[in-house]
Order: structure tokens, then C-alpha cells, then sequence
């Protein structure tokens, strides 16, 4: 009777552990897949966006970052970011053309590399290019963290004999959220690219996750 | 006891007065305070002010808060300030003066920008640096106001203006080869294919010499049709004519349109040929010019004298094709129909059906019909004029006389069909109803009421109100005197603008708003919905030339300032941006010539900047990616500090830089 059921049992739960280590099997391929497609897309969207209000600006200056350059808003006759330098040069802060010059030089390339790293992933499921992955999804705190540190670089190092010098004392912008800067009240915030990036480096974690379940599962049944 | 009762009574008496005036004083004194307290509430300010309650809705009509658009542009003329005003509505704000004849310096119209359109037209030796403006029109597609050009005329001296509506800047100057005065524009034919330009006081065409003895035989009146080509945004002198007319000193004019497409009318004031001479015994002008009971509204067929002029039935005078008169009368290009009195202008219905002439010394408006006129043409006539140009009668082309009351001038049109009549010498606008088909014939042909107006209004504009579509709500009554409705600055008195609200019905009108205009008398205002017009807030590229709306060849890139000799020959290649200017020290000698570029980097709205060198005349403004040239001679040493005159930003003192003038050695 014991026998009996114990058999019945080890023949249902059989059936399910194969199709559910199929699933395992495949679910990682296509989450590296999708993450490398939320990479890409990301690209061509904003990672995060500095709205600087001040009263004689209606409506307010714009200015989105890239992972490898800047812009203004979607209005195409008014540069914005040129109008931001102009006026950060009364307090003497350098153009933001020469902030990250290094790593917005490297950020296409890289992001490239990385999406390429994890389509090689799906297909050859090897164990140290999944380990590899999860380097890819540092990528979106990578991004915030050397924003925060050339946000502060450049609002730490004013030029002291800038015109407005007196008036602004060095300063370092927030990244996320409200602030204030002379006249403008400035308000930070990530944009779609960053959401993206996020969304996949959710998706690498995940599928490194359930790769090593499915590998230790692997194991296990051998 | 009597006595007791005298004291008793008065005792009572002071007591009751004393008790009143504290009740009194006590009544006005809360009254005091309560007004006080409540002076935020619009009641107790109304009060006040002893405001009425169509005060309150005049007032309630108009403001316009902070940060809120006017839903109408009004485009004035200025007068012989030279220039056109903009004026926002119902706010009745003024929103711009555009530059046009007469230099302006917040422009720098005339100081180092333009100068080369000013110099159009200018006589010999003579520099013209004023106009008087008289008639706006705005361009029209399908007979209706598109929002894209203006052209204005210069009565003084007979030359038309050609205004971009994306800039609101001048953008070209026309001078009439043929006649030094014109009154009859600017009217354009209705997909603006001419403008209009009728001359006035009739001379020897060209303007040249003839003894005034000789009036009728060479003293002559002209209209000149000039061709708009739209796509280049000028004037084709090549492609424009004129036509000789008798010298009967043509006044205003107006294209048909819809059912009278391809005609255009002018009235006439001076059918007389009255050649003045008070100082002879003659009678003076104003008599001579206002013996007969009629003149003659001219009705000219300009697409038929287009074909002429195509074909080359034309003599050249000064330059520009001239149709005869005896062409014109052989072509059946022009006819006449006796009109009152000395009118001062004929207005075409929204339909075209129908054009009212008004004379301003009889006390009607005539209404012609335009197919009566064409029925007549077809029937043929056997009465000319002593010049043998054929007449029509009027009682074949007439369709209804209204008597509205003294000095009857100008019509205009709303939406509910209804006319409007200014009454110069009765101070008043008249509403009359317009008794045909699509009208109000249910009203027939009737005066409906009058509202005074302050004083002695000309012209009167209502939305949109010359075109195939007049939008109505509001009429402006443009008054030529003031007299009593300012305080006064001294003996020179503003026009009055006066706008009125016609949205209501039979004799319901009201005043609403009364605009002073100083600067000089706009004759004539077209009002056009705000929302046609698409102005560019910055120009559209950096190192924009606005003479030829592109780019500039000479526009002044940033790192590629400087300044360069060739000979006597300086180039200065200079930005500016807030707050400075690149270069900022200018270094040149006494004799040589220079050629100086400057481009505002600028592409924010209304970071505008200018640019000006003292003692050199010249000033600049450059609007957001302007960019303008100056040339000027270094003719003396001296040190000038060049500075942006338009305060920019808050280092805008600092915005300077040095032009260094050596000595000749």
C-alpha cells in the first residue's frame, strides 16, 4: 500500500520536474535575450533629465542625458544645452561638453559589447559568460554613480572669479529630486533609458538566477 | 411759562441734535470703515469709483489678465509717424511698432539695419526719412486674410511697404515712378495677385513740370496695380501697371471680390477739376472740389487690363507700363457711376454683390449692385464724361440709399449682417441693416442705431470686417480728435481708439474701451484673428540675415571672430552672446572703411541684444540668431565704446568692448 503510493507519487512528480526543467532550461536564453533588446532600445532614449525653472524661462530649460551625449527638449530651435552653458558660465561652470568625455566616448561601444555578451550567453549557456552577465547589470548604477560624481565635480569647481562667484558658492547638484541653484529651481529625475537599463538588469539577474538552479538541478539528477 | 416751555423745547431741541449728529457721525464713520475694510471686494471699488454696471461690463469685455493672449491683432497704421502699430484686442494693448518708412531705432530700423530699403524711392539728393501711412492691408487668400504679409502705403510720397508677418519686419520698399502721392492704398485684389495703389491729388504723370493752367489736358489721375509675387515675398515691379484716369483726384479704393472677382472701385472727389487759387479770387479747393451733387465712382475691370498690359497695349513711363486712357475706355476697361458728394471711399459686401459708396457731404450711404453694374455695362450707355469714358446711370446700377445721419465715410461688416457706418460730422457709428438675400432681409434696408463716439471718427474697423468672412464682435472706431477723454499732456491731443462691442443686436451697442495713440493718426486698422498668424520667437537659424529671411553669408560663427585689414579696407567679424561681445577691443585708423558683421548667438526668446557705436549713428538690434552688417568710414580718431543697448541679461553694463580710432599718420 506504502509502495503503492509512494510509486504513484515519484511517477507524478517525474512528469512535472521534466516539464518544468525544460522551462528552466530555456527561460534564462530568453530573458538574456530580452535584456539584451531592453539594452538596445534603451539607447536611443534618455537615461535622466534636469528640468532647471526659473521665472524668465516659461515652461522651464530641459536637458536630457544619453548614455553618450546630451540634448534639450524636443523643440528643435532652441539649443537648451547651450543656453544651461551660457548661463552656468556666469556662475563659472565648465560646458557640460567636457563633463564624462571619456566614458560617454566608451558608453556606445560598451553597451554594444554588453548586449552582445549576453546574446552569446543565450545561445552557448556557458557558466562563466552567465557569471560575466551580471557584471552587465551594474550598468544602470554605474551610470548614476559617475553622474554623481561629475555633477558634483563640476559643482564643486567653479571658477572663483566667475561673475556670479559671491553670489553661488560651489555646490553639488542633486542627482534625483529638487534642488535650487541661484534663481532656478532645478528638478532631476531618471528617464525612460535608465528604466530600461533597470528593467534589464532585472531580467540578468533573474536569468542568472534561474540558470543555476537549472544547473544545480542538472547536477543533481546526473 | 411760556418761557419754561421755550427752554423745555429747546433743551429738547439741542438734545435731539446732539443725539443726531452722533448718530450721524457714528453711521458715516462705520460706513468709513466698512468701505475700507471691504476695498478688496469689487462691489465697494465699483462704488467707489463710481463705476456703472456697463462700466463693469465693459471692463469685464477687455481685461486681459497677466500672461493671457489677445484673440485678435489689430494692424494700424501710423500715421505720419511712418511706421505700423500692432495692437492686441479686446486688451487694446500695444504689442509692436514695425519700422517702415521712418527709421526706428529700438529696431534699428534705419541705423545700421534696413538702411538699404529706407534709401528706396528717395529723389534725388533728397533723403526721405518719413511716410504717412495710410491704408494696411493684409495679405488674403480666396478673399479672406491669410496672416502672412502686410503692405501699407505712403500718401506723402507715394510708395508702398511690404511687410513679413513672420518677423513683423519691413522687408520692401516700392516708390511709385509715375505719381508722388497716393491715397487709394494699399487694397489687395482678393488672392493678393495686386495692391493696390491709387494716386491722389492728380499731377503730370511722372511727376515732372506742367503749368497748372494746362490741368485737363495733362494733369492726369492713376492707379497702379502692383504684382505680389508671393513665393519671393516682393513686389515685381516687372510684372506692374498703371492706368491713366481722368484728373478727378481718385480717392479710396477696393478690390471685388466673390461675385465681383476680377473689378476693382475707387471713388473720386474732385470731378470738378477744381485747380484751388484762393489767393487769386478763385474758389478755394474745398468749395471748387464740392460744387457738383455727384462724382464718379470709378469701376475698372483690372483682370481685363491685366490681359492688356500682357499684351503690350501699354506705353512705358518712368519705367513702369502705363494703360492710356483711350486704350483703357476703347478695352471697356473702365466705366463710371455718379456717386455722392465728394464720398471718401467705396467698400465691397462680404459677397461681393454689393458695394456702398458713402457721401460724405449727403447723408446717405448708396448701395450699387454689382450685377445691375454689369447690366448696365451689357446695355451700354450713351452718356460720357468730357474725357469720353462711358457713364453709367445710377439709377441702373443703384440698389438702396439709407439715410444714416451727417458726414457718412466708411463701411465695414460683421457676422449677422449688418453694416457699419462711420459719421465723421456726427461723431457717430451708424448700424444699418443690409435688406438682400443672405443679409437680413427681414430687416430691409434700414438704419438700425447709432452709438456717439469721441470725436470725429475716419475710418472704422471691425474683425475681419473687409474680408468674405467678417467675424464681428467688435468694431474700432478710429477718432482723429480726443479733446476731453485724457488728461491732458499739453496741446497736441492723442487719437482715440475706441473699441465697441457689436455682438448684440438692432441699436444695442457698446463703448468699452477708449486707446490714446500718440506717435501720429492711424487712418486705417485691419483686425485679423491672432491665431492666422504663426510669428517666428526666435529666428529660425543663427546668423539669420531677416533682409533675406536665410542664413547669411557673412553670419559670424563662434572661434571665427576677428578683425582683418585688406588696405584701408577693416573687416570685423564679432558675436555677441550674454553678456559679451567677441572681440572686444577694435583697433583701426582714421580713413579707413569698415565693414562690420555681427551675429546674436542667442536662441532664446527675447535675448535679444543691441549693438551701438556712438557718435556713428548706428544702432542695432539683434534678435535671437540675427545677424546684421554695418559699414561705416572711420572719418576721425577717437575712442567709442561700443555697447549692447538692449539690457540682456545682469552683466548687461558689461557688455561692452573698445573701438579704437587712430590718427591718420
Amino acid at each position: 500500500m506504502t509502495t503503492f503510493q509512494s510509486t504513484e507519487t515519484h511517477l507524478t512528480n517525474s512528469a512535472t520536474t521534466s516539464s518544468r526543467s525544460s522551462i528552466l532550461r530555456w527561460l534564462p536564453s530568453l530573458l538574456w535575450i530580452v535584456a539584451a533588446a531592453l539594452l538596445l532600445v534603451s539607447i536611443s532614449n534618455p537615461y535622466w533629465g534636469m528640468v532647471l525653472e526659473a521665472p524668465q524661462y516659461p515652461g522651464g530649460l530641459e536637458m536630457r542625458a544619453f548614455i553618450n551625449h546630451l540634448t534639450g527638449d524636443e523643440d528643435p530651435r532652441r539649443d537648451e544645452v547651450r543656453e544651461i552653458d551660457g548661463l552656468n558660465h556666469y556662475i563659472g561652470m565648465r560646458p557640460l561638453a567636457e563633463a564624462a568625455q571619456l566614458e560617454r566616448a566608451i558608453a556606445l561601444p560598451s553597451v554594444l559589447l554588453m548586449a552582445g555578451l549576453l546574446v552569446l550567453t543565450a545561445v552557448l549557456r556557458n557558466k562563466w559568460l552567465a557569471r560575466l552577465t551580471l557584471a552587465a547589470a551594474l550598468f544602470p548604477v554605474i551610470f548614476l554613480a559617475d553622474l554623481a560624481f561629475w555633477l558634483n565635480h563640476f559643482g564643486q569647481n567653479l571658477d572663483p572669479y566667475a561673475p556670479l562667484s559671491s553670489a553661488i558658492q560651489p555646490f553639488t547638484p542633486p542627482i534625483l529630486g529638487e534642488g535650487v541653484i541661484g534663481q532656478f529651481r532645478t528638478i532631476a529625475r531618471v528617464e525612460t533609458g535608465w528604466y530600461l537599463a533597470v528593467a534589464a538588469s532585472l531580467c540578468i539577474v533573474v536569468a542568472f538566477a534561474i540558470y543555476m538552479i537549472d544547473q544545480r538541478r542538472a547536477r543533481t539528477e546526473r | 411759562m411760556f418761557l419754561q416751555r421755550l427752554k423745555a423745547s429747546r433743551i429738547a431741541f439741542v438734545v435731539v441734535v446732539l443725539m443726531a449728529t452722533v448718530v450721524v457721525a457714528v453711521v458715516q464713520r462705520s460706513a468709513t470703515t466698512s468701505a475700507q475694510g471691504d476695498s478688496s471686494n469689487w462691489q465697494t471699488i465699483a462704488e467707489q469709483r463710481g463705476l456703472t454696471e456697463a462700466d463693469i461690463r465693459a471692463a469685464m469685455m477687455t481685461y486681459t489678465p497677466s500672461g493671457v493672449m489677445d484673440e485678435y491683432l489689430m494692424f494700424a497704421s501710423g500715421g505720419h509717424s511712418g511706421q505700423v502699430l500692432v495692437i492686441g484686442m479686446p486688451s487694446m494693448r500695444l504689442l509692436r511698432t514695425i519700422g517702415v518708412f521712418t527709421p526706428e531705432p529700438w529696431q534699428g530700423w534705419g541705423y545700421g539695419a534696413g538702411n538699404d530699403i529706407l534709401a528706396v524711392g528717395n529723389p534725388e539728393g533728397r533723403a526721405l526719412s518719413w511716410a504717412d501711412t495710410h491704408h494696411p492691408s493684409l495679405s488674403e487668400t480666396n478673399g479672406d486674410y491669410d496672416g502672412q504679409w502686410l503692405f501699407i502705403g505712403d500718401k506723402a510720397n507715394g510708395r508702398v511697404a511690404v511687410i513679413d508677418l513672420r518677423d513683423f519686419e519691413t522687408k520692401q520698399i516700392v516708390a511709385n515712378p509715375l505719381f508722388n502721392n497716393d491715397h487709394g492704398g494699399t487694397f489687395v485684389t482678393p488672392n493678393s495677385e495686386y495692391i493696390i495703389e491709387g494716386g491722389q491729388y492728380s499731377m503730370p504723370i511722372g511727376g515732372g513740370y506742367d503749368s497748372i493752367d494746362n490741368y485737363a489736358d495733362t494733369y492726369r489721375g492713376i492707379i497702379t496695380l502692383w504684382k505680389f509675387d508671393r513665393d519671393a515675398g516682393r513686389i515685381d515691379t516687372e510684372q506692374s501697371f498703371a492706368i491713366e484716369l481722368p484728373p478727378y483726384w481718385q480717392d479710396l479704393c477696393d478690390a471685388g471680390k466673390l461675385a465681383s472677382d476680377g473689378w476693382l472701385f475707387c471713388n473720386s472727389i474732385n470731378t470738378e477739376m477744381a485747380t484751388g487759387g484762393i489767393e487769386l479770387g478763385n474758389p478755394p479747393f474745398e468749395a471748387g472740389a464740392s460744387r457738383n451733387a455727384t462724382d464718379y465712382l470709378h469701376i475698372i475691370n483690372w483682370r481685363a487690363a491685366e490681359a492688356v498690359f500682357q499684351e503690350g497695349a501699354t506705353e512705358t513711363i518712368n519705367g513702369m507700363e502705363v494703360i492710356s486712357l483711350d486704350t483703357a475706355i476703347e478695352r471697356d476697361l473702365l466705366f463710371f457711376a455718379p456717386e455722392p458728394r465728394s464720398p471718401h471711399g467705396v467698400d465691397v459686401f462680404p459677397t461681393g454683390e454689393f458695394l456702398v459708396a458713402a457721401g460724405k457731404l449727403d447723408p446717405h450711404v448708396t448701395i450699387y449692385s454689382f450685377q445691375r453694374i454689369l447690366d448696365a455695362i451689357a446695355a451700354g450707355t450713351t452718356e460720357t464724361d468730357v474725357f469720353g469714358v462711358p457713364v453709367l446711370p445710377l439709377e441702373s446700377v443703384m440698389e438702396a440709399q439709407v439715410e444714416l445721419g451727417l458726414g457718412p465715410l466708411h463701411t465695414q461688416f460683421d457676422g449677422q449682417g449688418y453694416a457699419y457706418t462711420s459719421l465723421f460730422l456726427d461723431s457717430a457709428v451708424a448700424r444699418w441693416s443690409i435688406g438682400a438675400e443672405g443679409y437680413r432681409p427681414q430687416d430691409g434696408w434700414t438704419l438700425q442705431g447709432k452709438i456717439p463716439v469721441q470725436y470725429n471718427v475716419g475710418h472704422i474697423a471691425t474683425v475681419e470686417g473687409d474680408t468674405v468672412n467678417p467675424d464681428g464682435g467688435f468694431l474700432v472706431a478710429l477718432n482723429k480728435w480726443s479733446v476731453d477723454r485724457f488728461t491732458s499732456t499739453g496741446p497736441l491731443m492723442p487719437q482715440n481708439l475706441q473699441l465697441i462691442d457689436i455682438t448684440q443686436t438692432a441699436d444695442q451697442l457698446q463703448l468699452l474701451y477708449d486707446l490714446p495713440i500718440t506717435g501720429a493718426e492711424p487712418h486705417y486698422a485691419q483686425i485679423i484673428r491672432a491665431d492666422k498668424l504663426q510669428p517666428w520667437l526666435v529666428y529660425p537659424e543663427v546668423g539669420w540675415n531677416p533682409e533675406t529671411q536665410s542664413v547669411d553669408p557673412n553670419a559670424v560663427t563662434p572661434g571665427t571672430e576677428g578683425v582683418t585689414r585688406d588696405g584701408n579696407t577693416v573687416t570685423v567679424r564679432m558675436t555677441a552672446i550674454r553678456s559679451h561681445y567677441t572681440p572686444e577691443r577694435v583697433e583701426i585708423r582714421e580713413g579707413d572703411h569698415v565693414i562690420w558683421s555681427i551675429t546674436n548667438l542667442e536662441q532664446s526668446p527675447d535675448a535679444t541684444h543691441g549693438f551701438a557705436i556712438p557718435h556713428h549713428n548706428i544702432n542695432l538690434s539683434l534678435e535671437p540668431g540675427e545677424s546684421q552688417t554695418v559699414e561705416f568710414d572711420a572719418t576721425g580718431p577717437g575712442t567709442f565704446s561700443y555697447y549692447c543697448t538692449e539690457f540682456c541679461s545682469a552683466l548687461h553694463l558689461e557688455m561692452t568692448g573698445y573701438l579704437i580710432i587712430q590718427p591718420a599718420e
